[in-house]
């Protein structure tokens, strides 16, 4: 059963680099937009975090902020 | 309109889906394997080769969706002058050109047992491979370009000229004598794919589909996380 499925008729090689094609496709997209992502919260993160009090309390109350400061790993929020 | 499209609702949207989208993906993309590499019948013709299809057929549909919509968006982006549907667009281009790759990768292994050579200047792959440079060119188009409203203009451009092209590669098959066969699937005409081949290609699509809403999803709020960040000098 196995042998079958990995052999398939002698297409084995076709079908299974394809597949692998793509779903190797996906993980590296996948990686590299998550990575851009973490790096983009964490930019966020360290220049809110040398804001002044003042401007933090102005911030706080802005919903997008908030928003990112909450799903970034770390929220002062 | 454009209220559900501001980038406040959309954030609180986006971080709400994300992790729900995921795991729906994992789900029906784990479904789909199954049914195309194991639960599916073998082909009378190509045998088990035509197992490719259940990749490549969505890869190419979703990456022409996707061109389209961007394109469509785009005339949007001139006329109105909407500043977050050029948001929009940006960040469906990385999975719209993924897919376009994936689509003629997976082709030309395909085409090898099935037409004998890895690659054809057949219409239809070369109009395909056409829409990976106008993938490529949009792209870049955010790169090369240090002021922004220039880049949102010069996106805008490739994508409407760009849009010419979509066309094509849906009616080549039946414009030139090519190498490509016609398509199968069709919404207006019968299907003559039998049902145990279209479940598993429907089930496959549908994952494709959520996986670019999911990278849509993490590059649309990684955009917006960088226009906020610029935004804590004027505060």
């Amino acid at each position: 059963m196995i042998s079958e499925v990995l052999y398939m008729n002698g297409y084995g090689l076709y079908v299974w680099s394809s597949f692998a094609f793509t779903l190797s496709c996906f993980c590296i997209l996948y990686l590299v937009i998550k990575l851009q992502l973490i790096k983009e919260q964490k930019k966020f993160k360290v220049r809110f975090e040398s804001l002044e009090a003042d401007k933090i309390e102005i911030a706080k109350t802005q919903e997008t902020y908030k928003e990112i400061l909450t799903t970034s790993s770390a929220s002062k929020i | 309109m454009f209220n559900y499209l501001k980038p406040n609702n959309l954030l609180k949207i986006i971080n709400k889906t994300q992790k729900f989208v995921f795991i729906i993906f994992l789900v029906i993309i784990s479904i789909g394997l199954v049914e195309a590499l194991i639960l599916s019948p073998e082909d009378y013709k190509q045998s088990d080769s035509v197992r490719i299809m259940y990749v490549h057929v969505p890869a190419a549909w979703i990456s022409l969706g996707i061109f389209s919509l961007i394109a469509f968006l785009s005339f949007g982006i001139l006329v109105f002058k909407n500043k977050n549907l050029s948001l929009i667009t940006k960040s469906l281009a990385p999975s719209g050109f993924v897919f376009n790759v994936i689509a003629l990768v997976t082709g030309s292994i395909w085409g090898k047992p099935t037409w004998g050579t890895w690659w054809a200047w057949d219409a239809r792959i070369t109009s395909m491979l056409l829409l990976a440079f106008f993938y490529l060119i949009f792209l870049l188009s955010w790169r090369v370009t240090d002021k922004e409203e220039k880049a949102v203009k010069i996106s805008s451009y490739i994508a409407i000229i760009g849009l010419i092209n979509v066309p094509i590669i849906k009616f080549s098959v039946e414009w030139w004598s090519t190498l490509h066969q016609p398509s199968s699937v069709n919404i207006f005409t019968e299907t003559s794919i039998h049902t145990s081949m279209l479940l598993p290609l429907g089930i496959m699509t549908a994952a494709f589909a959520l996986f670019s809403l999911l990278i849509f999803l993490m590059k649309y709020n990684t955009e917006l996380i960088k226009i906020k960040n610029k935004g804590l000098d004027r505060l």
